[in-house]
């Protein structure tokens, strides 16, 4: 094994390592050869593991002076070609968030990690939360698309981020790796394979003579092919609506016609992007919803009302943006409740209530740094049950 | 696409002919300022295909599309980022950062002082204006003292900056200035900003008549030209005190130029220095190591 795939092929097999740990070797592992960022508790340990792993791989690590110069530096050295990451947590995260905008409508491949902690303003930055999950999807200005992946163990972390790096090349979009303080921090032994033969996703790159090439114009996949600078296309890009020529334009067919494209471009990409899980959801009658640290006290607090006669499952969205809403429809169809466990004053139970439009959808929420426990959710399911039950037999 | 740099300078070999005609009001100093600068990269047979060109928002913001290069527009305030990003990811691109005092000043003054502070090979126009044009003529962080805006509507009473008296504090290794009256000069210095081997900044005294001019009735685009040479004043003058030059105002020239290391370069070599220490480890560990299997 020669020295620059060191950081490639994790030593021994078998790791314990932290959440923001697996994060950045996933990302190594996914072909990432730039980070910059800005530090801030708790997502700093990624910029440090990456400003000594990156250099062995011929990377490049840089802190910015600040959270903006992260997320455009990171936009920058996409534009370039390169793999790019950055990591920050909720103030940093609403810093970024005209640049993120810029990213899905310049159409710039990129992944932002946000570890979530306590808010809003500085809030509790030791602590977890969940209260960024509608900021993750909504909190650029205008129209836009984004990718939001919600991983809930150390393992996962791994796989979400070289993940989110096939998803951004792929469909040419900023992809937000969201997940809370305790995985961020959380130790667990993992087994992490030779990763140094793994099949990377590259982009879609333009070939073909120049005068035929439409930086925006895209094919059946409604993803265009991007122009490597120095490959001769020489186009321009920008943040202001353009036609397909990549040039601003008012013209209002031109816009309705760019942006339309832009807006439904994930939709032809939802069989890859879609994740989710269920556990027990076959003859659930309460069905828990939940993401992160939540989901995983869920999981545990499925044992302990199944001890007790009631029959919970739970479904667990890995993809949290786009929605994967035809499975959450499909599950929750056989239940007759649902609830929402989440570290916020109730996000995740407001997109779960539009989806199942009418049924009964109850939020369980704790803002207050405490991570809610396996007990609290069982007890709360068994209630629910019970009075599910009381009102059919009525 | 390499146009003969020993051939005579024809400003359409570098502009985007379709984009024509331009957005930039009668008079404007911008596109004497794109003029020059596009003379100077032609001279210095920088190829269009690696000339990365990175541009914020704002009259100087727009000037990047009718180049024919890779550009990039950018949002307001960021391009020095932008760029910075791009080109510590791709080394072999030419970068250019073309914005304006809002831009650079106001909005992106963080980004300005960490990349002098950096010294990240990057050549950085400034066209100072002394306005937002764009947004209809507001008061910006260079705008002189008394001056009529649309937000300064009894005169502006905030001191101005001096855009390379900061870059020069910052730390950047080049600094110089000219006005858009001197278009050989002007072309000669960022000729110089684009050879210096590290962030080189480049302040371009750029007249915006149709706004900031009549507001102030400083009359017609020549007559402001002529002002400049009130207001501007070489170098090489040093303290004299002489008419027509205004005492210790605007000097132009290179006003600073130091050799330190380029922060790009310096990071690949800590890096390569890196993967060389491991690899002469991991090859003491497998000599000192008999390979399994062996009797």
């Amino acid at each position: 094994m020669n020295a620059v795939d060191t950081a490639l092929a994790p030593k021994p097999a078998v790791r314990l390592i932290s959440g923001n740990h697996a994060c950045a070797l996933g990302a190594l592992a996914a072909g990432c050869r730039f980070f910059a960022g800005y530090p801030i508790t708790p997502s700093s340990e990624i910029a440090e593991r990456l400003s000594r792993l990156l250099p062995e791989v011929d990377g490049v690590f840089v802190q910015m002076e600040d959270e903006i110069a992260s997320i455009a530096a990171v936009i920058g050295a996409s534009m370039g070609g390169v793999k790019a990451l950055t990591a920050t947590s909720g103030p940093g995260f609403s810093l970024k968030q005209e640049n993120i905008g810029y990213a899905a409508g310049a159409e710039i491949p990129c992944v932002i990690v946000n570890v979530m902690r306590g808010g809003p303003s500085t809030g509790m930055p030791t602590r977890p939360a969940q209260g960024d999950i509608m900021q993750a999807r909504w909190g650029s200005h205008g129209d836009y698309p984004i990718v939001v992946l919600a991983p809930a163990s150390v393992r996962e972390i791994y796989d979400e981020t070289m993940r989110a790096f096939d998803l951004a090349e792929t469909c040419r979009t900023p992809v937000v790796l969201l997940y809370d303080q305790v995985i961020a921090q959380l130790a667990e032994t993992v087994e992490l394979g030779d990763t140094s033969d793994l099949a990377r996703t590259e982009r879609k790159w333009a070939s073909g003579p120049r005068a035929a090439y439409q930086p925006y114009a895209a094919d059946e996949d409604g993803i265009p092919a991007m122009s490597r600078p120095g490959a001769g296309y020489r186009v321009h890009t920008t943040g202001l609506n353009h036609a397909e020529n990549g040039f601003p334009t008012q013209n209002p067919e031109a816009v309705a016609r760019n942006l339309g494209r832009l807006l439904t471009k994930l939709d032809r990409h939802r069989d890859a992007i879609d994740s989710w899980q269920t556990i027990n959801c076959d003859d659930a009658e309460v069905l828990i919803v939940a993401i992160g640290i939540s989901a995983r006290a869920a999981t545990r607090a499925l044992d302990i009302a199944r001890a007790r006669g009631v029959r919970a499952g739970l479904f667990r969205p890995i993809t949290l943006w786009p929605f994967p809403e035809t499975a959450l429809r499909e599950v929750a169809a056989r239940a007759r409740a649902v609830l929402v466990p989440e570290m916020n004053a109730g996000q995740l139970s407001l997109e779960v209530e539009r989806i199942l439009g009418g049924k009964r959808v109850e939020g369980m929420h704790r803002f207050n740094g405490e991570p809610i426990t396996p007990a609290e959710i069982a007890a709360r399911a068994e209630s629910l049950a019970k009075a599910a039950l009381a009102k059919e037999t009525r | 696409m390499i146009v003969d740099s020993a051939a005579a300078f024809d400003v359409r070999d570098y502009l985007r002919q379709e984009m024509m005609p331009h957005f930039l009001c009668p008079g404007c100093g911008h596109g004497i300022a794109l003029r020059a600068l596009l003379w100077a990269i032609h001279e210095q047979g920088i190829d269009k295909d690696t000339l990365a060109v990175v541009s914020g928002i704002g009259c100087a913001g727009r000037l990047s599309a009718y180049i024919d290069a890779n550009t990039f527009h950018v949002t307001h305030g960021r391009p020095l980022a932008y760029a910075t990003g791009l080109a510590l990811a791709r080394p072999d691109l030419h970068v250019v950062v073309i914005t304006g005092d809002g831009d650079c000043l106001a909005i992106g003054g963080n980004h300005l002082i960490h990349a002098c502070r950096r010294n990240l090979k990057l050549t950085c126009l400034m066209l100072n204006n002394e306005v937002y044009g764009m947004t209809g003529g507001q008061v910006s962080p260079t705008t002189s003292e008394s001056r009529l805006t649309s937000t300064t509507p009894h005169g502006n009473a905030e001191p101005r900056f001096d855009a390379c008296a900061l870059a020069a504090a910052a730390g950047a290794s080049f600094v110089g200035r000219e006005g858009t009256r001197h278009v050989p000069k002007l072309k000669e210095l960022i000729r110089s900003g684009l050879v210096h081997p590290g962030f080189a900044f480049v302040e371009v005294l750029s007249d915006c008549t149709e706004i900031f001019g009549r507001k102030n009735e400083l009359g017609s685009s020549p007559e402001m030209m002529l002002r400049q040479k009130s207001e501007l004043r070489p170098s090489a003058y040093r303290d004299t005190v002489d008419t027509p030059f205004r005492s210790n105002d605007l000097p132009t020239g290179i006003l600073t130029k130091t050799e330190r290391p380029e922060y790009g370069a310096a990071y690949r070599k800590a890096a390569a220095a890196q993967r060389a220490s491991m690899a002469k480890a991991s090859a003491a560990k497998s000599a000192a190591a008999p390979a399994k299997g062996t009797p």
